[in-house]
């Protein structure tokens, strides 16, 4: 088990990078701490599994420093950082069977017959391999060789982490929320440090404790799936997590906050205060779905929409509404009463977040 | 993949069948005609039934032609399939030197036999050959025409050069095969370099090692114009292989009919053989 | 980093191998015989294209590598025109005896071409093919075209046989299918066969030889006149051995963009 440190870590594909596009990861300075359950989550294409074979040492970075426990490992190899990955798609070694594949890892490392007997039947029992352990592994199913090449890693209790990239894409939806439990029961029982790649937002929340997203090369945030939800700290993360994404809308400053479409939404002093410290003219106001507050009757903070949309989804409703030239949506109960035409919205004002350059900016509530 | 049942698919097979038939049915049965009679002339034949088999199965001459055959078949497959694997896995893996090294290496593929012949017979001679006055140079007298042990050595390196390109082609090919996942995933795994090979590499390259290891037994039993050119069968007849011996007794001495049965039994050796290793190496494959 | 550069090092040794015999007899070919049987030289010390000459100015030389290209040719385009529909038989369609007719084809591939010398010298006779062409041709389908059959059902087996129902739901009639979709579709296995066809049929040497006389001798047989009274002509039999070789230069360069992936034969 290590603590691993990312130190303005760089990498890119081609020999000389011309500029910040030919990067697929740029400048990220991060910490994943000893015996965490870590998920790092982005769009495809964001990086994420360039920043895992950089972690595991498939992959050299091209600038920056990789840290275990303060050693720079830039140089090691993954067998001398004694890491373990699992990967998307199933890798097995198929002439062997699925006992000497789990196996495999630890004949390696040259460990006793007996306690890999031991450490290799435990590990088929958490993931039911105990039926198929002796067959051949190329005559398993997908769901099971993603299982046996999952084993693999696992097996390996000894190790500085477990990277996963997103090792659950070809297994089937019900197995899939089974084997996160496992993974979970897993790291409860060894507290292995452990790195979970997807794209999937559920998939992240229920695996991890605390969640990196990613996006364009770069960590944007890094916090517990609530922090996530409530204080996106960039716009690509409100829009990225929860379902429908954060509503964005483009604004201007005036006198008294921000306007669009004519309409000023105000700003306490302190917000307005720190708006005032850049000149930039990239502004957005964020809020999410589920903290629109519809109501039939206009009050002084309400904005009169129109009902454009009801998608009624069995536990919620998604009401889409034009404001001004804007369209955003609202996620209301099932319960909640919504009749098309005319409609006021409020932006509850601890729920209205405000983006400069796509960042957040926020008064210090502490 | 199902196959559809369709009889109709015998029009596309029809030309084959019909070519094949031509140039291998005809001429067997011609074969197999001669070797149950003895022919003087045009128009004297008699049955002699299976006389001919007896005496080719019993002859000396030919017995020895035999086990030299098989000597130097074996020889030539433990040689060139162990070297041809290890040549693919030294190759560079892409890029101009990749394709420089592939040219190079077929080079010795597309030589017509009788050549490759020639220029071992050049190359070896302790005259006006490099390797030979090197040899003879350093103080090993070596003479391939007139030592039996040169005379194999040379026509065992002749074959060796002429014929691991082809075992290291067929391996290469299967080696760019193999998913680079598949060595991220060893790496992981913290497998030594033989470990790679043994788990990743030879697993996938057992396919074309089938087909490598059939191409290069069956083409060394027939053996014919490299070693007739260099050695000319000798000294004495040490380095006469079957396909020689065959066409001394056919066309030198026209002994149409002991030839022909003996055809018909160097025939069905390689068919037994070629079959042999087939379902071995199948066999080998299905085991659990 | 260290392993790789072992591994370059290994693999020139290898090439210095392969090609050591080569230049010795490249190198042969520009020296006069008097150099040749003289003191050993690494490198000619009278330059001379001479040996050459003889080859270029004589029609029964140059003619030896006019008969083995065109048989050449026509076995590769028979080979080709034959095989392939019987590829694609064999890798779509179950039929009466499929399985038996292509274990009959393959085995013809392994019997030895000594064993059916004097056979077809007595078929291409009685047939009156004897120093032809298309007789050599002919004849060395014997061993290519079962090799082609074989290496084009694994490519074609590679291609999903949903491509041909699409085909035939967009209207397409079966040979129309066959050129316009499906042959550029296994372009490396036709590069790879047509590498196969060639290479087997211009190194051969013992049937062509036996079923020509004067008119469609192929070079190889040619060669042996080196051999005269006065001994053998080193010179002009090296650069004859240098000319067969640039055929078979030309053709690797043509596939091989294909020889890395296409070697596999279509079944890895």
């Amino acid at each position: 088990m290590a603590e691993i440190q990312l130190k303005s870590l760089a990498h890119s594909y081609s020999k000389h990078p011309s500029g910040p596009e030919d990067y697929a990861i740029r400048q990220i300075s991060h910490t994943w701490h000893k015996g965490g359950a870590y998920a790092l989550l982005g769009p495809s294409g964001c990086g994420k599994s360039t920043m895992l074979n950089i972690i595991s040492g498939l992959l050299a970075p091209s600038e920056g420093e990789v840290l275990f426990d303060d050693v720079r490992v830039n140089e090691l190899s993954p067998k001398e950082r004694n890491i373990a990955q699992v990967f998307q798609f199933p890798v097995i070694y198929d002439s062997m069977t699925v006992f000497q594949n789990l196996a495999f890892p630890l004949r390696n490392a040259g460990m006793a017959k007996d306690r890999i007997e031991t450490k290799v039947n435990e590990v088929a029992e958490i993931l039911e391999l105990e039926a198929v352990l002796h067959r051949k592994a190329r005559n398993l199913t997908a769901d099971e060789k993603q299982k046996v090449s999952m084993g693999r890693g696992l097996v390996r209790d000894d190790v500085s982490a477990i990277l996963f990239d997103e090792p659950l894409t070809v297994i089937d939806p019900q197995l899939k929320w089974k084997l996160r439990r496992k993974l979970k029961q897993i790291h409860e029982q060894f507290n292995i440090t452990m790195v979970y790649v997807t794209h999937d937002q559920l998939e992240a929340s229920t695996f991890a404790d605390k969640i990196a997203v990613m996006y364009d090369g770069q960590i944007v945030q890094f916090g517990t799936p609530r922090e996530l939800f409530e204080r996106p700290n960039h716009t690509f993360v409100g829009y990225f997590i929860g379902s429908p994404g954060m509503n964005l809308v483009a604004v201007e400053r005036c006198e008294e906050g921000v306007r669009f479409n004519g309409m000023t939404v105000k700003l306490g002093a302190g917000l307005q205060s720190l708006l005032e410290q850049s000149t930039s003219s990239n502004l957005k106001l964020g809020i999410r779905p589920e903290f629109i507050q519809l109501t039939t009757t206009p009050s002084d903070d309400t904005f009169e929409c129109d009902v454009t949309d009801i998608e009624d989804l069995g536990t919620y409703k998604i009401v889409s509404l034009t404001l001004g030239n804007q369209s955003i949506k609202a996620r209301v109960d099932e319960d909640h009463a919504v009749a098309p035409g005319k409609i006021h919205a409020g932006f509850p004002r601890q729920w209205l977040k405000l983006y400069v350059d796509e960042f957040l900016i926020e008064e210090q509530t502490e | 993949m199902n196959k559809i049942p369709d009889n109709r698919a015998w029009w596309l097979v029809l030309p084959v069948f019909i070519l094949v038939a031509f140039s291998a049915l005809i001429p067997l049965m011609t074969v197999v005609n001669y070797s149950v009679q003895d022919i003087f002339g045009p128009n004297s034949a008699y049955f002699v039934g299976t006389d001919w088999f007896r005496e080719v199965l019993q002859n000396e001459n030919l017995q020895a032609s035999l086990g030299r055959q098989f000597v130097f078949s074996a020889a030539v497959l433990l040689i060139e399939i162990p070297l041809g694997i290890g040549v693919a896995l030294m190759m560079p893996t892409s890029g101009r030197r990749g394709s420089l090294c592939l040219i190079l290496l077929a080079i010795p593929l597309l030589i017509p036999w009788n050549v490759v012949g020639t220029i071992w017979q050049i190359f070896g001679r302790g005259d006006i050959g490099l390797f030979g006055w090197a040899l003879n140079e350093i103080g090993i007298n070596y003479n391939y025409t007139g030592n039996t042990g040169d005379a194999w050595a040379t026509v065992l390196l002749m074959d060796v050069w002429h014929w691991t390109p082809l075992v290291a082609l067929l391996c290469y090919s299967g080696l760019r095969a193999i998913p680079e996942a598949f060595y991220q995933a060893a790496e992981i795994d913290r497998a030594s370099r033989w470990a790679i090979f043994r788990y990743i590499q030879l697993p996938r390259l057992k396919s074309v090692l089938v087909i490598a290891v059939l191409l290069r037994f069956m083409d060394s039993f027939m053996i014919y114009t490299e070693p007739f050119v260099l050695t000319g069968g000798g000294p004495g007849s040490s380095t006469t292989f079957l396909s020689q011996t065959l066409t001394t007794m056919a066309i030198g001495q026209f002994d149409i009919g002991r030839a022909a049965a003996f055809s018909l039994v160097y025939f069905l050796i390689v068919l037994l053989v070629s079959w042999l290793f087939f379902t071995a190496i199948t066999h080998l494959d299905k085991e659990k | 980093m260290k392993m790789n550069k072992r591994k370059g090092f290994g693999i020139s040794i290898y090439i210095v191998f392969v090609l050591l015999p080569i230049y010795w007899l490249l190198i042969m070919s520009f020296k006069t015989n008097q150099e040749i049987l003289g003191a050993l030289t690494l490198w000619p010390q009278n330059f001379t294209l001479a040996n050459y000459a003889v080859i270029f100015t004589d029609p029964s030389w140059y003619n030896g590598y006019i008969n083995s290209m065109i048989y050449v040719s026509m076995n590769v385009v028979i080979t080709l025109l034959v095989a392939l529909p019987a590829a694609y038989a064999f890798s779509r369609y179950k039929f009466v005896g499929d399985k038996h007719l292509f274990f009959w084809l393959l085995s013809n591939r392994m019997a030895p071409p000594a064993v059916f010398l004097l056979p077809f010298f007595q078929l291409y006779s009685s047939i009156g093919l004897f120093d032809t062409h298309i007789a050599v041709a002919l004849a060395h389908c014997l061993f290519n075209v079962p090799l082609a059959v074989w290496i084009l059902e694994g490519f074609i087996s590679g291609v999903p046989r949903e491509y041909d129902e699409m085909a035939y739901i967009d209207g397409y009639s079966f040979p129309k299918f066959f050129i316009k979709i499906f042959i550029p579709m296994i372009r490396s296995g036709i590069g790879v066969t047509a590498f196969f066809a060639f290479m087997f049929s211009w190194v051969e040497l013992l049937l062509a030889r036996t079923l020509t006389s004067v008119e469609a001798q192929p070079i190889g047989a040619i060669m042996t006149r080196t051999v005269g009274a006065s001994g053998i002509d080193w010179g002009v039999l090296a650069a004859a051995g240098v000319l067969t070789i640039v055929p078979g230069l030309l053709v690797i360069w043509f596939v091989r963009n294909h020889v890395a992936t296409g070697f596999a034969l279509g079944r890895v």
